[in-house]
């Protein structure tokens, strides 16, 4: 099982936190589990062009070709002028329409406001939706005072995060075996 | 507009194209190269003509793992091997090329081949030919209606004068030669763009409409949006023919040729588009209304009549040799194909 962990933005460092605990977690909970985080400030991505994503080159065709492959993707993402940011919806764009079919996608959101819960709610998850994804529908919501001095302050996130890990890893396991089970039936 | 006579009286026109792909190789089949793909795909073409289709097409990429990035040229020499088959380009990435150009190796390409040649102009699904001979992915609808427009244009009317924006103007030219009857029957390429289908309808030109996978009932929608938009044009829809084009595998044994095509079919996509073929898609296939063509002779001439009720359509084409189904197999299917399909095909059509 591939896991991607993808923090969405070049700005701020408290979504690079949370995603470095993020893996941190998995690590422990699932050590066999292979695991690549990309944190999108430190890639240069180029903004989708329409073309297939094999065909882009360096850093752009490196974070498509990891997200692709991967059989869970765990979003990170801030809120930034009441939406998800830029870079993060670049990469949507840059996938194919239906890039996440088979594919369980778990988020974390780090934001400013407490109302900005319904950005993930109304905006990344029709999107995830419209990608195919098994989207796992609890995340990981977290507030600037969660953070001190980029190190989480408040234990129940920490638990969250735990939880977040074991949903997305047994979420991606089980439609692994229905795929499995029902795949073999067809006989082709 | 190059003459198409509409084929009442001999059924629906039939035959196979090619896009001349050789994928990476998959367990243990051999890597194919470049020489012998090309060899199998022009005998493709003679044994195509010996049983007896009416259409061979050669299609244009500009990629890795593909052969024919000139189908104008495998085309030529497979006139000179054949008396009767059709020879069409399916398609010709006209927006990466200069329609004169197209226009005299087409036209070369019929003379050579006593007036055999016809032109499927399309706009590619894929990104390489643009960045190759530097064109703007963002021109990817100018570039293509501009260059048809010439392109009808030059088949019409000569001396031509003609001025635009992505190649030099043309004042009162003659281009060399000329088709042997005077024009070219050219045909616009629609895939996936309803505009595409309106606009071909629009300018009253025959339309090959690719239908891969689906309902077939799906494709219906286009057909009809590309007749309605020919009679509000003033085009007589009964004048404009329809091609279909799409993929087929075909066995004796329905059971086995619905076992053994998703692999090739699933090798196609993911080497192709980078996604696989969604198996609870392909399933379906066995439906008469799915259009994926697989299955015994008898339920690949079901779902050819069914979609010829919904489309009413003149031509069908099918892509045999592709995802590395092997060349014997492919043979094998061109025979099966023309022996058990097309007499069926063709009877039911005549009118």
């Amino acid at each position: 099982m591939k896991v991607v962990g993808l923090s969405g933005s070049k700005v701020g460092s408290k979504t690079r936190t949370a995603m470095d605990y993020t893996i941190k977690a998995l690590i422990e909970q699932y050590p066999d589990i292979e695991v690549t985080l990309i944190d999108l400030a430190e890639y240069d991505v180029q903004f989708s062009d329409g073309r297939d994503y094999r065909e882009y080159e360096g850093d752009t065709k490196y974070v498509a070709e990891m997200i692709m492959d991967a059989d869970a993707i765990i979003i990170g993402t801030p809120i930034f002028q009441a939406s998800i940011p830029a870079t993060l919806k670049n990469i949507f764009d840059l996938l194919p329409e239906k890039a996440f079919r088979d594919k369980v996608v778990s988020m974390l959101v780090t934001a400013g406001s407490p109302k900005h819960y319904l950005i993930a709610e109304q905006q990344l998850k029709p999107i995830l939706s419209y990608m195919k994804a098994q989207v796992v529908q609890t995340y990981v919501f977290m507030e600037e005072k969660d953070f001190y001095r980029k190190e989480i302050v408040n234990d129940d996130i920490i638990f969250r995060i735990q939880r977040l890990v074991e949903d997305t890893v047994v979420l991606s396991e089980t439609y692994t075996n229905i795929r499995k089970a029902k795949e073999e039936q067809y006989g082709f | 507009m190059g003459e198409i006579k509409n084929n009442n009286s001999t059924g629906m026109e039939l035959g196979i194209y090619t896009l001349g792909d050789y994928l990476l190789p998959r367990g243990n089949e051999k890597t194919m190269t470049e020489y012998q793909r090309i060899k199998d795909m022009v005998n493709m073409a003679k044994i195509a003509e010996d049983v007896g289709l009416d259409v061979f097409g050669v299609g244009e990429s500009h990629q890795e793992r593909f052969v024919a990035s000139t189908p104008q040229t495998i085309l030529a020499h497979i006139a000179g091997v054949t008396n009767k088959i059709k020879l069409i380009s399916a398609s010709t990435v006209l927006s990466t090329l200069d329609p004169v150009r197209v226009y005299e190796d087409f036209s070369t390409l019929d003379l050579l081949s006593d007036g055999r040649a016809e032109i499927v102009a399309g706009r590619g699904s894929r990104y390489g030919a643009y960045q190759l001979f530097g064109y703007d992915l963002n021109d990817f609808d100018e570039l293509f209606e501009e260059k048809f427009e010439l392109l009808l244009q030059l088949n019409d009317e000569q001396p031509i004068t003609w001025n635009g924006k992505f190649r030099p103007a043309l004042n009162s030219v003659q281009i060399y030669p000329k088709p042997l009857n005077g024009k070219l029957p050219i045909w616009r390429a629609v895939g996936q763009h309803f505009a595409s289908a309106i606009q071909a309808g629009k300018m009253g030109v025959p339309m090959n409409l690719a239908a891969l996978y689906g309902a077939s009932s799906v494709f219906e929608k286009r057909v009809t949006a590309y007749r309605n938009a020919a009679q509000e044009s003033g085009h007589d829809p009964k004048k404009l023919p329809i091609g279909v084009a799409t993929m087929m595998y075909i066995d004796k044994d329905s059971q086995t040729a619905f076992k053994d095509y998703y692999a090739y079919l699933n090798n196609t996509f993911s080497q192709l588009r980078g996604v696989d073929f969604p198996k609870e898609q392909y399933r379906q296939a066995t439906n008469i209304k799915n259009s994926i063509m697989v299955g015994s002779p008898q339920q690949i001439v079901e779902k050819i009549l069914y979609q010829h009720e919904l489309f009413g359509h003149q031509r069908f084409i099918v892509q045999m040799d592709h995802g590395n189904i092997p060349y014997k197999k492919v043979v094998e299917m061109i025979e099966m194909f023309a022996t058990e399909v097309v007499p069926a095909i063709r009877k039911a059509t005549r009118q």
